[in-house]
This record gives structure tokens, C-alpha cells and sequence, in this order.
């Protein structure tokens, strides 16, 4: 069926402000939305408080509201603008709660404004907890034992019946806010009344508990003729106990069989359909008890979320443009995928696959949260339910080794991968029964203590029965640890071709390497070159290369080949802001996505370099070529060679590398790229404004 | 975990890959036609088809072995597969289900592995110039020998490798009282149980002549997928042409193809082969999307054949997947409605054979 043609505006809510568990995944989401909907020809009404977002650029929307969101603002919007519909699932729980508030209260109806995408009953069957759990077990699907209460005394009866330890899950929350695990009565009497508190209905779900349990993640898509597809399927290394939010992910699941994996599928999209979503992406969250196998439903979000935005950056399927184009009626199978599609000369599609597919990936992707606990004294920096991380960083290897030791340097937290570097000694120095307690303490650290442990043989068994990381994971570390351990005894210069290739495919970095030999990161480099070996580049295709895709959207790895090509126009390279983190949020991203609109329209070809799953920067559409690279030394000098390389085959020249429009991070790298390619101010009078103490020297001196 | 050794694949065009051994080490060489699939899981049910009889397989998901292997899962009851090339094996697996590892199972079934190559190099080249035959194993010299003499499987009869004695296996539903006969071409597991589900299933040599077939008096017959090139398989295409008319008929994969071919249908090789579990497909009577399991590198070709409606379509190259016969009850499916590994997106086809066969 083709877009609907009754309606022709549209109302889209942005998530306002950036707060912890809502960043700028909702500006990437409504931003697509934004364009798709524009494009269609709908005219599009954009409501959001937060200037520092791309979405509420002028050219975005057809009437932009940079006004506070709430209901009596948003009901003066439509009254004004009187929008046909109202898109809530693109801006969080924001905008979906704001949207509920609109319909309740009878604005929609008074205004005859339609909610798309997802409809007022499918959004309370999805977020009212009790009322899914009714629906779940209605379909047959295993669910967690609990009860709802609304006060203490409901509260303990259910605990009368069903045990503790308990999680205490409150209704309407934004990224687990007041819920929490009770191990004991005093826990939960404290728990109990603080998420009571934190529901905006007082409402709140006493569920047994399943910490310990293994995590994963379905990222379901359906259109208005029920065709139903899982985009992208995640598995959490952190076992149940820590918000999904705040846990390194991996995509896609690695220890499912195909029977188990089939049955989730088929459980996602009954979950889908029985809560009514009508069209759009959802995300749905099971857990399974590593033992038996007894798989149960934990919840559902029935809107574009954190975990879309991922889950589109890791397979290439841009999960937020396309639910934007089903919710105005397209089916999945009337939409091309970008990604494989091969066009003509003038831009013109000439054959592609559609977007009625699930993505087959042949890379590992994983994603770890980033936290500012120094920032907030009194925190305890111990995870929980409740999401406290402030950004995030992706990578991409073929490997899960590869991938995590990239992701863990993408963080920009002072580390270089998986340990093997300075900050080690804070776990080496730590007894081996502190070391196995820290194993067990979900904390953003736990990680290194636990390839601590790993590494001085306290065995897979102890390491296994502190973490619940499962052995997989642990064994993939323990991988890790040995490759180290061997290094260590080792010299650079003993290094042929096939273990330098061998490390590099465990995803060591450089500067690891350096640490080990006490060698300087570019001298490590160097040898590394010297042996033959570089770093190859492979394509995000949607489809393991079954299908030809054009598609420049690139992750470095250790192969054969190198995937990347080149136009002859003179190029450009970007840095990105990496990892959101305090005091370096979305504005970066918004300078740098700006930038590289305006190369393009000058002329230039544009490549964008960044880790961040998050932004608009890392779509595979907003820069000529991106990178999905850590945002250090040997990240940016890879694509650098990369780039000049294919300029030294006859593509554009490179003429240079934007580091000034990313905040800190570009700025730290300015000084060890060629003096000749840092382009606007130069790296020497960085570095004056920059050292407290050169600035003011300078200052006296002026 | 086995001790690795480096070893070499070399493709008949001269293409080379490095890697290491693991699983069964071939004495001199594993040799076969080299296809890619690119399903994220089910790497067992994948390499006991007997679908891939004579056939090395490349998986492009890079990481497999993980959750090891269990009897439960086997799609035969031994490997025909030549070899497998992969980018990573596990060293260690986890999973509740698990019986034993990957590796361990390789070297039991005698089947060779290849890893540590770049196999997305390797996928895009076999797209790109086709499957084509190759070899691997430890000593380069003898594999460039063995990969310029290797043969494609065009024209060789690899049904009669992998095809079973007849032996029944009893519903799994005690209301299904019907009588199935199956021509064991190189028949999968799951495809025995979910035909279980509909009656007593006979399953038969893919030399049974039509009337030994009817002489089992079924109330339908199911035609399986196989190994292989169909013009090899005449003799099963005109068993098929003497049943037409005379039993309701379900074809599946090869078995779709020999159903085409007797209702006088040719096939044609298509330009990339279809090998994977994420494919589109437009059931054109419900017109729904499934997402379905493919392994096939020939399609029919309707063209000019009377009597016949298309009903499934793959949306991703337009080539047909699905078809019914108008003057007879049969009908043919490309792709894997069983799964094993796959969706469950298309099951509803066997409920079809079953309404089929109750009608006739």
C-alpha cells in the first residue's frame, strides 16, 4: 500500500533535554524522521525544548517549536498548527508520555489528531507493567513471577507470596528511574517506597528476581500489514541485574542455538502484535536461565529506543527512517534498502533489495556504556536497574575480541583496550580473593577485574561464579589474557607477519603493545608496518556481502583486503566527539555534522571518523564516507594512510583533517597528525590555549 | 582444543586463502564445490544437510562453534558436506544444550575445517564469479594440484550418495491418521518431523519407481530436498511425471525443482544463488512477507509451462520460489518452509499439504 494520502501534517516530539538515560539517540531518530516525512511531503510540525539538537535546525521541519515540553504547551502547538497526526515513538519516553498525556486528557480527540505508529492502548499494554505481564502469559509466554502494588501494604503482600529477592519496577519510568533489587526486608521496605515515589501513577511491579540470568534483545520492526522482522538481535555480557543500558552488548547473540534463537523470534513478535504496536520498531527483552534454558519476557518498549539506535549503527538498517515511513503506511516491502541499493549516474535507484529483510551481519559488534561517577559525589558507582550511564561507544572487529578491546579505547576513559596498559596495576595490586569480589560487583571497572583474574589463573569456575558472566564471554577474555601473557615475554623485534597478525585480530592496540615492550606507540607502529602488516577496512553491507552494496560505511580490521574506495574530488576528514560524556555532549556532534553539509555542498568529499552510535554523525548518509573507528592516535592515522593511499590511486587528494569542531577529543589527537593536514587553527596554538600554563603565561604577557 | 596447522584453500580460478586446520585433517586434500550461507546461527543444522553433499561451506557469521553441538539438532544422521571454512572456531562452547564441541564433532564425521581466512573476501569473490570448486589442506603444493583438477558437481548424481533404505517413522499426532510417502532424496530431520506431525511417513529411495509408490497407498507424497544438479536426477522427475494426477504432491527445494521439471519446467543457474536465512518472500495468495531459509543456486522457469500459477515470489530479485500445479494437486517451494535453520515464518506451507491431501 502506498503513503497515506487523508492525512498531510504531521506533529513530531523531540525528547528535550539531554538527562541519563535519554541523549542523543532521539536527535538521530527524529532527525531522520524528520527528513523521511519532509521528503514524503508531509508538512512537518517539530516541538522540542533542546536547541543544541540537529532535528531543530530550520531546515528540518516545516515549523519548529523550541518551547518547553509539556502538555498544556503541546496542546497550544496543535491548536495552532492542527496537525492530521502525532508520531510519538521517535522521541523517548518523552514524547511518548507526553503523548499519552494528550490523548487522556481528550486533546487528540478534541483537535482530531491521530496518533500513528502506535495507538494509546498498545503504549499503556507495553508500559503499564502488570497489564503486559496479563498479556504476556495470555499468548503462553513465560514471565517472571510478581504482583502490582500502589502502597507499602500491597507491596508486602505480594512478598507474602512470591519471596525475595525481588527487583521493584516502577510503571511510566524513563531508563529504570526508582527501580532496584531487595534482597532483604529493610532493602525492600526502602525500594518499595522509593519507586512508589518514582511512578508517575504510583504504581510498581514487585517481580521475583532473576539476577544472574543471561540478557538478550530482540529489535523487532512491523508494518500495518503485519509483516513482522527482527532487525538486529543483542546479547548482554552483563548478566540480568544490570540495566541494559548500563551493560556492554554484543550484537548479534553469540550463545544461542538456532532452536532457542527461533523461539524468541516467534515470542517477539507475538509480544508485538499482542501489545498492538502497529507499525514501527520495538524492542523487546527476554532473559534465559543459563542452566535450563527457560526463556521469560522482561519488557518491551514500543518506540524507537537507545537500543534502536545501536541496533541500526551495528547492521546498517536505519531503524528510525524507515518506522517513520511505515507509520505513514508504506510496508516494509515498498521501501528499498538504502544500503544495497545501486543507483545511476543521476542518483537513481537502479535495483536493491527491500527493507522486508533481516539484517545478516559478519562482524561482532560491541558497545559499552561510559559513566561520570567522579562527576556526582555521593554516587556509590555500583550498577544497577537503573540506568546511570552518560554515553556510549561502539566498535565494530570481525571478532568479539577485536570488537571489545576497540570499544574499550573508543571510551576515551584513560584505557587502551583490555587491560595492558598503565591503569592495570590498580587490579594487579589487588589480593586474588578482592579481585574475585570485584568480579561480582557490577561496576563500569568490573571488566578489568575480571581479565585480572582471568590472568593469574584464578580459573574460569571462581571468575564464572562471581561475575555470571557467561563462559563464553570469559573464555574470549581468557584468549585475551594468554595472547598478553605471551607478548609480555617477547620482543617486538621477534614479531613476524603472522603474530603481529594474530594480535591485531585480538583487537590489541598499539599503544597495548607499546606499554608491553616499553616501547613508544609509533615506533610500534612502525615495526607493525615494517612487518606488512596494516589495517584493512571492511564495509557495514546489511547482508555478509551476499549482495553488492555501495554502501561507504567502513569498520578497520585485520584481512586479506581492503574495501574502501574513493571519488576524485578532494576529500576532507572529519573527527567526531566520541563517547557522550559530561561537559562533551550532542552540540559537538551538531558542529560536526554541519560541517560536513557544507564540504559537501562546497564540493568537497567528506569522511567522518567516530565511535558514537548515538548521532546523526555516525549515519551512513550524513558523510560521503564514514568510519566507525575509536577516536585515538591509531584510529585516526589508520584512515589517514587510508585516505592518502587511495589518493595516491588516483582519487581526490586528502587535504587535510577538521580537529576543532569535536570538542576535547580531536584536540588531544591534533598534535600527532602531520603538522601539514590539521586544517584551521593549528595544533601549536591549540596547545597555547589549551595548557593552563602556557595561557597564562601568554596572558602576563600580553 | 586441537593443535592448529597452517593450511591452504586454493579455488579453481587460482584464488588463495591462508588459514589453519581444525576438525578431520585431510590426508591431502578436502575437495568440493566452495558455496557461502549466511545465516547468524544454526552452523549443525547447516553442516548435516545432506543438501551440501560434495559441497565446501563458507560461513560468514565469523564466530562459530560457541555454543557447541547436540545430537538434537542434526539435520542427518551423519555429514555429506566435503569441509568447512569459517573466520573463527570456539575453542570452548556454551549452552545448556551442548553435548560435546564443534571441533570434536568435525573429527567424528570426518569433516575437514578451515579457519582464520578472510572469509568475506573469500564470500565476495564466490558472488561475484560464482560457487566454483576448490580445495584445502596442509601442503600448498598438492592443494594447487588437487583445486586445478576439481570438477564442478554438474551432471553427477549425488541423490544416490545420500539417499536412505525405506523405514517408517510414526505420527507424532495421534488425530493425524494419514500416510505419507517421502522420496528420500537427501531428506532433512526437521522436515521428517514436521511431516511426523501430519501423519505415518514412509520414507522411500529416490529410486522408487511411482508405482512401488502407490503401491504404499499414501495420501500424499512429499518430494525432498537433495544434493546437487536435478538433470542428474532424471530418473526421480519421471517417477514425479507418473504420480502427477494420480496423489497430492509437496516438493521442496530439489523437490520443487523435479516437480517443475515434470510438469515441464526448466531450471536455470541464477546469477548469485540464494544462501541464507533472511531472505523475502511474497506468499502472492495471502500477499504476506515471510523472511525465509534459502539454499538453492537454480530456479525454474515457468515459461511457456500450461496449468501452473506462481505463488511465492523472493522480493529481493524477483525470481519465483513458489508454484501450484492447476490441473493437478502439487505445488513446489524453493526455499526451506521446515527452517532447521531458519525462521518459522513459512510452516503454515505444510498445513497446505495437509488440506491438500484431505481434499484429495
Amino acid at each position: 500500500m502506498p503513503k497515506r494520502t487523508d492525512i498531510s501534517s504531521i506533529l513530531i516530539i523531540g525528547s528535550g533535554p539531554i538527562v541519563i538515560g535519554q541523549a542523543c539517540e532521539f536527535d538521530y531518530s527524529g532527525t531522520q524522521a524528520c527528513r523521511v516525512l519532509k521528503d514524503e511531503g508531509y508538512r512537518v510540525v517539530l516541538a522540542n525544548s533542546n536547541p543544541a539538537t540537529i532535528m531543530t535546525d530550520p531546515d528540518f521541519a516545516d515549523a519548529t517549536y523550541i518551547e518547553p515540553l509539556t502538555a498544556d504547551v503541546l496542546e497550544r502547538i496543535i491548536e495552532r498548527e492542527r496537525p492530521d497526526a502525532l508520531l510519538p515513538t521517535l522521541g523517548g519516553q518523552t514524547a511518548l508520555n507526553l503523548s499519552m498525556e494528550l490523548a487522556e486528557s481528550g486533546v487528540l480527540a478534541k483537535y482530531g489528531v491521530e496518533m500513528i505508529g502506535a495507538n494509546a492502548e498498545a503504549i499503556a499494554t507495553a508500559e503499564d507493567r502488570e497489564r503486559f505481564k496479563v498479556a504476556m502469559i495470555e499468548i503462553g509466554l513465560d514471565v517472571p513471577p510478581s504482583g502490582t502494588a500502589h502502597n507499602m501494604v500491597e507491596a508486602r503482600a505480594i512478598i507474602e507470596r512470591i519471596g525475595l529477592p525481588v527487583v521493584i519496577r516502577p510503571a511510566y519510568i524513563l531508563g529504570g528511574k526508582g527501580t532496584g533489587i531487595a534482597s532483604d526486608s529493610e532493602e525492600f521496605e526502602r525500594m518499595a517506597a522509593i519507586g512508589l515515589d518514582a511512578s508517575p501513577i504510583s504504581e510498581i511491579l514487585v517481580e521475583s528476581s532473576i539476577a544472574g540470568w543471561k540478557e538478550f534483545e530482540l529489535e523487532v520492526m512491523r508494518d500495518h500489514a503485519d509483516n513482522c522482522v527482527i532487525i538486529c538481535s543483542i546479547e548482554n555480557v552483563d548478566p540480568m541485574g544490570v540495566h541494559t543500558g548500563d551493560s556492554i552488548t554484543v550484537a548479534p547473540i553469540q550463545t544461542l542455538t538456532d532452536v532457542e534463537y527461533q523461539i524468541m523470534r516467534d515470542a517477539a513478535f507475538a509480544c508485538i502484535r499482542r501489545v498492538g504496536v502497529e507499525t514501527g520498531g520495538s524492542n523487546v527483552q527476554f532473559a534465559v536461565e543459563p542452566g535450563t534454558g527457560r526463556m521469560v519476557v522482561i519488557e518491551m518498549n514500543p518506540r524507537v529506543s537507545r537500543s534502536s539506535a545501536l541496533a541500526s549503527k551495528a547492521t546498517g538498517f536505519p531503524i528510525a527512517k524507515i518506522a517513520a515511513r511505515l507509520a505513514v503506511g508504506y510496508t516494509l516491502d515498498e521501501i528499498p534498502n538504502d544500503i544495497t541499493a545501486i543507483r545511476s549516474a543521476t542518483g537513481e535507484i537502479v535495483r536493491s533489495t527491500p527493507a522486508s529483510f533481516e539484517p545478516t551481519i559478519d562482524y561482532v559488534v560491541v558497545k559499552i556504556p561510559r559513566w561520570a561517577f567522579e562527576k556526582f559525589s555521593g554516587t556509590t558507582g555500583i550498577l544497577g536497574t537503573q540506568m546511570q550511564s552518560v554515553g556510549e561507544a561502539m566498535a565494530i572487529g570481525r571478532t568479539f575480541t577485536e570488537a571489545l578491546q576497540k570499544a574499550l579505547r573508543s571510551l576515551e576513559h584513560g584505557r587502551s583496550g583490555l587491560n595492558a596498559d598503565r591503569a592495570e596495576i590498580t587490579w594487579d595490586q589487588m589480593p586474588d580473593a578482592a579481585v574475585l569480589v570485584e568480579c561480582g560487583r557490577a561496576t563500569p571497572d568490573r571488566i578489568f577485574a575480571v581479565e585480572s583474574a582471568l590472568r593469574r589463573g584464578l580459573g574460569m569456575e571462581a571468575v564464572y561464579d562471581s561475575s555470571r558472566i557467561d563462559p563464553w564471554f570469559l573464555d574470549q577474555m581468557l584468549r585475551i589474557s594468554e595472547a598478553r601473557l605471551d607478548l609480555a615475554g617477547r620482543t617486538m623485534e621477534s614479531m613476524d607477519r603472522r603474530s603481529w597478525r594474530d594480535v591485531k585480530r585480538l583487537g590489541f592496540g598499539d599503544s597495548q603493545l607499546g606499554y608491553l615492550w616499553g616501547e613508544n606507540e609509533l615506533a610500534v607502529r612502525a615495526a607493525r608496518l615494517a612487518a606488512g602488516v596494516e589495517v584493512t577496512y571492511k564495509t557495514v553491507d546489511t547482508c555478509s556481502a551476499e549482495f553488492e552494496a555501495e554502501t561507504p560505511y567502513h569498520y578497520g580490521t585485520y584481512e586479506d583486503t581492503t574495501e574502501v574506495g574513493s571519488s576524485s574530488r578532494d576529500k576532507v576528514i572529519i573527527l567526531g566527539s566520541g563517547p557522550n560524556r559530561i561537559g562533551q555532549g550532542i552540540e559537538f556532534d551538531y558542529c560536526c555534522v554541519h560541517a560536513c553539509f557544507s564540504l559537501a555542498e562546497a564540493g568537497f568529499e567528506t569522511i567522518m571518523v567516530n565511535c558514537n552510535p548515538e548521532t546523526v554523525s555516525t549515519d551512513y548518509d550524513t558523510s560521503d564516507r564514514l568510519y566507525f573507528e575509536p577516536l585515538t592516535l591509531e584510529g585516526v592515522l589508520n584512515v589517514i594512510d587510508a585516505e592518502q593511499h587511495s589518493a595516491a590511486q588516483g582519487g581526490g587528494r586528502l587535504l587535510g583533517v577538521i580537529v576543532s569542531l569535536g570538542g576535547q577529543t580531536p584536540l588531544k589527537l591534533a598534535g600527532d597528525i602531520p603538522i601539514d593536514l590539521v586544517l584551521g587553527t593549528s595544533a601549536e596554538s591549540i596547545d597555547l590555549a589549551e595548557d593552563r600554563d602556557r595561557w597564562n603565561a601568554l596572558c602576563d604577557q600580553l | 582444543m586441537s593443535v592448529v596447522s597452517p593450511g591452504l584453500l586454493v579455488l579453481a580460478d587460482g584464488e588463495e586463502f591462508e588459514g589453519d586446520l581444525f576438525g578431520a585433517l585431510p590426508a591431502d586434500a578436502a575437495v568440493g564445490e566452495v558455496v557461502f550461507n549466511t545465516v547468524m546461527s544454526g552452523y549443525q543444522e547447516v553442516i548435516s544437510d545432506p543438501s551440501y553433499a560434495g559441497q565446501i561451506i563458507t560461513f560468514t557469521s565469523t564466530q562459530i562453534g560457541n555454543y557447541g553441538v547436540t545430537p538434537a539438532d542434526d539435520e542427518s544422521d551423519r555429514t555429506h558436506c566435503r569441509g568447512i571454512i569459517i573466520r573463527e572456531l570456539s575453542r570452548t562452547h556454551s549452552n545448556w544444550r551442548a553435548t560435546g564441541d564443534l571441533n570434536s564433532f568435525l573429527v567424528e564425521h570426518g569433516v575437514a575445517g578451515l579457519a582464520g581466512i578472510d572469509t568475506r573476501r573469500l564470500t565476495r569473490h564466490l558472488r561475484d564469479r560464482g560457487a566454483m570448486p576448490g580445495a584445502f589442506g596442509p601442503d600448498a603444493a598438492v592443494v594447487r594440484s588437487v583445486a586445478a583438477q576439481a570438477t564442478t558437481t554438474d551432471g553427477i548424481d549425488l541423490v544416490a550418495t545420500v539417499t536412505g533404505t525405506h523405514r517408517t517413522v510414526s505420527s507424532t499426532n495421534p488425530e493425524a491418521q494419514r500416510r505419507i510417502v517421502a522420496i528420500d532424496c537427501g531428506i532433512k530431520t526437521t522436515i521428517v518431523r514436521h511431516l511426523a506431525g501430519l501423519g505415518t511417513v514412509e520414507m522411500v529411495p529416490a529410486s522408487m519407481s511411482a508405482d512401488d509408490v502407490l503401491a504404499l497407498q499414501p495420501d500424499g507424497v512429499f518430494l525432498s530436498n537433495g544434493p546437487g544438479d536435478t538433470a542428474a536426477v532424471g530418473y526421480v522427475v519421471e517417477t514425479v511425471r507418473n504420480l502427477l494426477g494420480r496423489v497430492p504432491i509437496f516438493g521442496i527445494c530439489m523437490g520443487h525443482q523435479m516437480l517443475g521439471q515434470a510438469l515441464g519446467a526448466s531450471t536455470f543457474k541464477l546469477p548469485f544463488g540464494h544462501h541464507g536465512g533472511n531472505h523475502p518472500v511474497r506468499d502472492l495468495v495471502t500477499d504476506k512477507v515471510e523472511i525465509t531459509s534459502q539454499n538453492h543456486n537454480y530456479c525454474v522457469d515457468l515459461e511457456g509451462v500450461a496449468d501452473v500459477a506462481v505463488t511465492h515470489i523472493n522480493l529481493n530479485d524477483g525470481t519465483l520460489e513458489g508454484f501450484e500445479s492447476t490441473a493437478h494437486p502439487a505445488f513446489g517451494i524453493q526455499y526451506h518452509p521446515e527452517a532447521g535453520p531458519g525462521p518459522h515464518d513459512s510452516q503454515y506451507l505444510f498445513d497446505r499439504f495437509a488440506n491438500l491431501m484431505d481434499a484429495h
